[in-house]
């Protein structure tokens, strides 16, 4: 061991005990008895609330697009294709990463930042001696809440997302809603739209275990609570990109894209 | 050890069975040995006042009773059960029976007054003992004082009123045995001495026994049968407030001289 590096040694800790964080958060999610009530409400947390800033994100993101892509495809005589180029990209790739970043981002420090507070002033501790299993009501209940909303706020964002790109090309190019909308199903296929979902369920697990982890095992002191916010959003954030490359690696295998 | 206690104390502890008993007990952290072969017992009715500098191992003592902590050696039996070998339906059932008064409340931030008193009776209906929730509630706070404060956030709270609901959390599922982590620290002298006669108007009401760590010298004076001194992580001394302030031994003269000039 003392060959090794400190920070190699440290890595391979944190990994380790983020395994078997991981490990108990499904060992307990399938066990009973499961806290409905606090999942529910953690859903609407979860998902009601990061609705609007989902929306309006992948709203602009639709616009944006839209607009940096145009002149390029009509310099090439493919404006047609554009309901086609935006509506692969959208449902593909750019709906859910941008939505799981943007989640990240939110839930995961407020999951992290929540759980810390909780952990520092031992409100935990509390709940342990009433003889409840915080593990099971704070922990596993937030992650099922991630893993249950992601996708329905990957939905939402491409939709309005698409909805943003039609009022550019409708304003561009005169489109009708009902064209750009019949060509964006026409030529979306099962191979772009199932590996997109079941994509966003495992951005749903990284985002929640990632902030429960961190703030779960919070350090003391109100600078544990920070970091455990921060430490959230960037392990989050990068296991993302971790997840989707091998989410295309295995769509790759089962469809033809 | 040091070992001042009076015979009537005697007499009475050997009639009685001991709530708790701490046989021998060693904590580690690492290579850092936090409690050094601790022995310590209960009686019914008692109150037992912990004493010792910071560091000395006495939040580490308490959470070691409900197993918030493992212990590395020795035996702790809490009412006739050895907590290391219980299962968690086990444990979740002692924990019960033995409330815990948190140095910082530890009220949950995101419930009302309501909600943080409902939340262990949920979790043990068979404590509410047929009696409705509502009533049981409004008779805790009643019992700190705090009927009014029921709607509110903790955040709304000051530090003695926080303290009571905290207490009043740990009354709710009616506890044969309560451990205070110093429960007044923190409170201006007349908050602190409101929380003091509260936990013996408690004791009082309720006949339970209590574990108290403190750094109060009054709150030690007022509260404790008996008190206990640990240093490093040892069972120094032993013996009544009266007691213990006469003692001639060296250490726990300074002591005494340390806590009071604070």
């Amino acid at each position: 061991m003392e060959y090794i590096p400190n920070k190699i040694v440290d890595f391979l800790e944190e990994t380790g005990n983020f395994s078997e964080f991981t490990g108990r958060f499904f060992k307990q999610a399938f066990r009973r008895p499961f806290e409905w009530k606090e999942m529910i409400h953690q859903c609407y947390i979860i998902g009601v609330q990061s609705l609007f800033l989902v929306a309006s994100t992948g709203f602009i993101m639709g616009l944006v697009l839209t607009l940096q892509v145009r002149p390029t495809m009509v310099r090439f005589g493919a404006s047609a294709f554009m309901p086609d180029m935006i509506g692969i990209s959208f449902i593909r790739e750019i709906g859910p990463v941008l939505t799981a970043l943007i989640c990240a981002g939110k839930i995961g420090s407020s999951i992290g930042a929540e759980l810390g507070s909780m952990k520092v002033t031992e409100q935990i501790d509390a709940m342990e001696v009433s003889g409840t299993n915080p593990f099971k009501y704070l922990v596993v209940t937030r992650v099922w809440a991630c893993i249950i909303m992601l996708p329905f706020l990957v939905i939402a964002a491409d939709v309005v997302g698409l909805f943003g790109s039609y009022l550019i090309e409708n304003m561009k190019g005169e489109v009708t809603f009902e064209l750009y909308f019949n060509r964006v199903f026409e030529v979306l296929l099962i191979g772009d739209v199932v590996p997109a979902t079941v994509k966003s369920f495992f951005f749903g697990l990284v985002i929640g275990i990632v902030g429960c982890y961190k703030g779960y095992n919070s350090e003391k002191g109100t600078e544990g609570v920070g970091r455990a916010a921060n430490t959230a959003v960037v392990v989050a954030s990068l296991l993302l990109f971790v997840v989707d490359f091998f989410a295309v690696l295995i769509a790759d295998i089962f469809y033809v894209i | 050890m040091i070992k001042e206690e009076s015979n009537n104390i005697k007499e009475s502890h050997n009639e009685k069975k001991p709530l708790i008993e701490i046989k021998n007990l060693r904590k580690y952290f690492g290579s850092n040995e936090v409690l050094k072969g601790i022995d310590l017992q209960l009686f019914p009715q008692e109150n037992v006042v912990i004493l010792g500098k910071s560091g000395s191992g006495k939040s580490v003592l308490l959470k070691c009773l409900v197993r918030l902590m493992t212990v590395d050696e020795g035996e702790i039996i809490v009412l006739g059960k050895s907590i290391p070998d219980l299962n968690q339906e086990e444990l979740d059932q002692i924990r019960t029976e033995v409330g815990f008064l948190f140095q910082g409340s530890a009220l949950y931030d995101s419930m009302t007054v309501r909600e943080n008193l409902r939340f262990p009776l949920r979790r043990h209906p068979e404590r509410k003992l047929g009696e409705n929730e509502e009533k049981l509630i409004k008779d805790a706070l009643q019992s700190v004082g705090l009927e009014h404060a029921i709607d509110l956030m903790p955040a709304e709270l000051s530090g003695g009123m926080k303290r009571r609901v905290a207490l009043a959390r740990t009354l709710i599922l009616k506890p044969k045995i309560i451990l205070y982590d110093e429960p007044t620290t923190g409170l201006d002298p007349i908050t602190a001495n409101e929380i003091i006669q509260l936990m013996l108007k408690i004791q009082d009401e309720l006949n339970t026994s209590a574990l108290i760590i403190t750094h109060d010298m009054d709150c030690a004076r007022v509260i404790s049968n008996r008190m206990i001194i640990l240093q490093d992580g040892v069972h120094y001394a032993e013996g009544t407030y009266s007691e213990l302030s006469q003692c001639r031994d060296p250490k726990v003269k300074a002591f005494f001289k340390e806590v009071q000039s604070r």
